[in-house]
């Protein structure tokens, strides 16, 4: 019987397996940031158990709020930047260098095919676009990653998701991931490998395969997770070229942690995506979903672009092409977040930022901060923001803020209107 | 092993998340202490005053489906820890809380639909208390002159997660 890529990690991974159906498993990669990591920190050194397991297995970054916003922030950056200095921990990111971590951290090269990723951070799914088993955690999980490299997981069982067709103009990747978390509810797939398949992903860019991957914890999936192929060996070639003699050859070895064709599912879901509308949530959960046509005129006070799920320069060209000699409404906040320096440079080289500029938006740094509430754009009680972000909890971008999650194209569109709009009109 | 019980706070909903158990501002905070305040700050439900007497004096929390889902913050248990909250009974829990709460040595216990709607109709009870038993894996709710007594499922190795008062210590003397 053949295996799914998760089981086929799992089994490569396997340290112990303590009781039936719980899997202790090697890591290869512990991901940190300022919020989650200090007191996991701070409790290790309590415990007089201030070591680390692989100083070059660990990377940390200062993302969440940056440049620190006020005393507290700056103590949680010192503690993290303290410890990386203590620790040797060489691949740290601190201002300047620093980038939203789950769009760094791909951007630098360091996660291949078949690896084991964790992150106190709940969108550390998004890496499985590369074919990595990578799940976030808390911080007694990230307190035992840090430590003895390992953490335990259930026994993974796997949704796989079929993406058929073909993406119509105007739609992409951040609407199917909505339209399928619409269709399996934000409990859908808790505790499953949401496996991402099809024409439709084959074709995808690893931005967009990021983007699938990034939501899958809002269907309550443990991890997303595409197939590597020659979209991945071309995205990582930079870093590889040195280990592999040619990129087939690197393709050759990242197909080993392909499912096989005969691996067994728990759930097989069929969409076709042709005749997608973009989508656009309302309510405060992402699988409030609506096609735009159904919910476009509701006003707006604020478009944010930016995050993990929709931050990258592909996104940024995308709404780029629609403000493009535009001028956002006179009665909406623009606010542009790149997710990581590289990302605002190209965006400057290729002229994008005074695209963005000259439309009316706000260009800031490089930081997580108004998608979840901590800084750069946080919402006034009874503001409405149109979001490229992933999660629209009551009061996330602030208190008695309401959010809806779309596309870049659909934001920028909402941006030029003042009012959620669609972006189709505009291409 | 640990004993579990007391008070419940019940909360009637389902998807409960976690920026509505301890909203993402408070996360700047170093010490678990220091989080007491704020817990279900930002929760909405008719009738439920996150400041009110049932919060301060609950020990356990009844609720309904997907508790915990959105963030990996484990500020949401710890929240509940300072606060006297050890155990939050529900028909299913993300998988991030759920681990986080048995991480901290606590306890997330999944009951079927019909049984938590039967834990439910003690609401009104003003002396509505419930105690766990983790090693025999029964809980008892009382209330109003009457009680009930349900078993449940818990997995092996959160069972010996309780019984070690977390994974830090039982992680780093097996691994």
């Amino acid at each position: 019987m053949g295996k799914t890529i998760a089981e086929k990690i799992f089994a490569s991974h396997l340290v112990d397996e303590p009781f039936a159906g719980t899997k202790v498993l090697r890591l290869d990669v512990v991901m940190c940031h300022e919020i989650t990591t200090p007191i996991a920190i701070a409790d290790l050194m309590a415990r007089g158990k201030d070591r680390v397991f692989d100083p070059t297995k660990i990377k940390a970054v200062i993302d969440h709020v940056t440049p620190s916003k006020d005393s507290k922030t700056a103590t949680q950056a010192k503690m993290l930047r303290d410890w990386a200095r203590r620790h040797g921990i060489v691949d740290f990111f601190d201002v300047g260098a620093n980038g939203v971590c789950h769009a760094l951290f791909p951007e630098k090269g360091f996660i291949r095919p078949g690896y084991t990723v964790i992150m106190g951070d709940s969108h550390t799914c998004t890496h499985g676009a590369f074919g990595a088993f990578a799940a976030g955690i808390g911080t007694t999980d990230l307190e035992v990653g840090i430590l003895k490299g390992v953490c335990a997981f259930r026994e993974p069982k796997t949704i796989r998701i079929n993406l058929n067709g073909s993406l119509p103009e105007g739609v992409y990747a951040k609407d199917v991931i909505l339209h399928v978390i619409g269709r399996i509810g934000v409990n859908g797939a808790t505790d499953r490998v949401m496996e991402f398949r099809g024409s439709v992903v084959d074709t995808m860019t690893m931005e967009s395969r990021m983007t699938l991957c990034n939501m899958a914890i809002e269907a309550g999936g443990t991890s997303g997770i595409c197939m590597p192929d020659m979209v991945t060996v071309d995205y990582l070639w930079p870093f590889l070229k040195d280990e592999y003699q040619s990129r087939e050859a690197a393709l050759a070895a990242f197909s080993l942690w392909r499912s096989d064709e005969d691996a067994v599912y728990e759930q097989v879901l069929d969409f076709d995506v042709s005749s997608l509308e973009p989508i656009v949530t309302f309510g405060y959960k992402p699988d409030q979903v609506k096609p735009v046509s159904e919910i476009a005129g509701t006003p707006v006070d604020q478009v944010y672009l930016g995050s993990c799920t929709n931050g990258r320069l592909e996104d940024l060209r995308i709404a780029a092409r629609i403000l493009k000699g535009k001028k956002i409404a006179p009665t909406v906040r623009g606010i542009l977040s790149p997710a990581t320096p590289k990302i605002y440079q190209d965006a400057m080289r290729e002229g994008l930022i005074d695209i963005f500029m000259e439309a009316g938006f706000c260009v800031t740094n490089p930081t997580c901060g108004a998608c979840l509430g901590m800084s750069n754009g946080v919402l006034a009680e009874g503001e409405v923001c149109a979001s490229t972000t992933n999660r629209n909890f009551m009061g996330r971008m602030g208190k008695g803020g309401m959010v809806h999650l779309m596309s870049p194209a659909t934001s920028a569109a909402t941006a030029i209107e003042g009012k959620i709009a669609d972006p189709r009109k505009y291409l | 092993m640990k004993q579990f019980g007391g008070p419940v706070l019940f909360l009637d909903r389902s998807d409960i998340n976690t920026d509505e158990i301890i909203p993402a501002k408070y996360l700047t905070e170093i010490t678990k202490e220091d989080l007491k305040p704020y817990i279900l700050e930002d929760l909405k439900l008719p009738g439920f005053d996150p400041k009110g007497e049932k919060t301060k004096t609950a020990r356990v929390v009844v609720s309904r489906a997907n508790f915990g889902c959105g963030s990996s913050r484990e500020h949401a248990p710890w929240v509940f820890e300072v606060n006297g909250i050890t155990a939050v009974i529900a028909e299913s829990f993300a998988r991030i809380f759920r681990q986080n709460m048995f991480n901290c040595g606590m306890a997330a216990i999944e009951l079927s639909a019909d049984t938590i709607e039967g834990l439910f109709t003690y609401a009104g009870c003003a002396d509505a208390a419930i105690s766990i038993d983790v090693a025999g894996q029964t809980l008892t709710i009382s209330g109003g002159g009457t009680s009930e007594t349900h078993s449940f499922d818990i997995s092996p190795f959160d069972k010996a997660l309780v019984l070690a008062g977390g994974w830090v210590d039982y992680a780093d003397s097996k691994y």
